[in-house]
């Protein structure tokens, strides 16, 4: 079992190194599939089986997919972007490393569990979650449907062919 | 089911948050790092799911099923934020033919 997690951990830094690395976009959105895929696996074992599920489809079949469509539909796949400039690099990967030490640090040993509920493991299985979304966020739940509508309101208008204005 | 239970309790929760930290900083380091901008939201979506799956480990350790809610909501706010963002992503290629991030630097100055 800790192996599991030793492995897919390895998968999802190895993976997502590659979604940085790779010259062609169509190689990094199939390294962030991968990813994503090992990340589910993370959710199966912390028994989180609703999140699991609902990240393979959210995530790997709908907007994984709408990034391969949109990379091919516009044909992005040439690689014509020339890379910024070293010292540009060379500071991104100073400005990450940083940002890694400082949270390491940071949280290396503040963790005391003091768990407020006594222990399950019941807690990510779809009949609990269903509960608790549908008691305590229905509000919240009600008010991301208004957010779901406006953000497709958005890409609409975003994408409709605008002769009149050129940028 | 048994084993799965024994897996909370084995690794302890310090693992999950150096690797959650290990993938946010790699996903930082791509929006610093790469022109293509389809490949910064890329690193977006990996930084969102990088602190996904920290909530969910919180939640799973505190036995608290309110995390796994959040986290249902932060995949709710990604995708909208996808669907935007894209849809930004196509504008720009048709307006400027390029998604080439150092074309759109008016803002900057």
């Amino acid at each position: 079992m800790t192996f599991l997690f030793y492995l897919l951990s390895a998968i999802m830094v190895i993976s997502a190194l590659m979604v940085v690395s790779t010259r062609s976009p169509i190689n990094s959105v199939l390294a962030l599939i991968v990813c994503f895929i090992a990340m589910a696996g993370h959710y199966i074992l912390l028994n989180a089986q609703f999140l699991a599920v609902v990240h393979l489809i959210v995530y790997t079949g709908a907007i994984m997919v709408l990034f391969l469509f949109v990379i091919m539909l516009l044909n992005l796949n040439k690689v014509t972007i020339p890379t910024k400039t070293s010292v540009t690099r060379i500071s991104a990967v100073i400005t990450g490393g940083l940002f890694f030490l400082v949270m390491v640090a940071a949280t290396r040993l503040t963790f005391e569990i003091h768990p407020r509920y006594p222990f399950t493991n019941q807690i990510g299985l779809v009949s609990e979650v269903g509960k608790t979304l549908f008691k305590e966020f229905l509000l919240p739940f009600e008010v991301s449907s208004v957010l779901f509508i406006s953000a497709m309101i958005g890409a609409i208008m975003f994408g409709k062919k605008d002769e009149s204005k050129k940028l | 089911m048994q084993d799965i239970t024994s897996a909370i309790q084995i690794i302890p929760l310090e693992h999950y948050v150096f690797l959650c930290v290990t993938l946010f900083s790699i996903g930082l380091l791509g929006v610093l790092f790469r022109r293509n901008t389809i490949i910064i939201l890329m690193c977006i979506e990996l930084m969102f799911n990088s602190v996904n799956l920290l909530v969910a480990a919180f939640s799973a350790y505190h036995s608290d099923p309110a995390g796994q809610v959040f986290v249902f909501f932060i995949m709710i706010v990604a995708a909208a934020e996808v669907a935007v963002g894209l849809s930004i992503l196509v504008m720009m290629k048709r307006n400027v033919d390029s998604v080439d991030i150092n074309l759109l630097n008016r803002l900057k100055w």
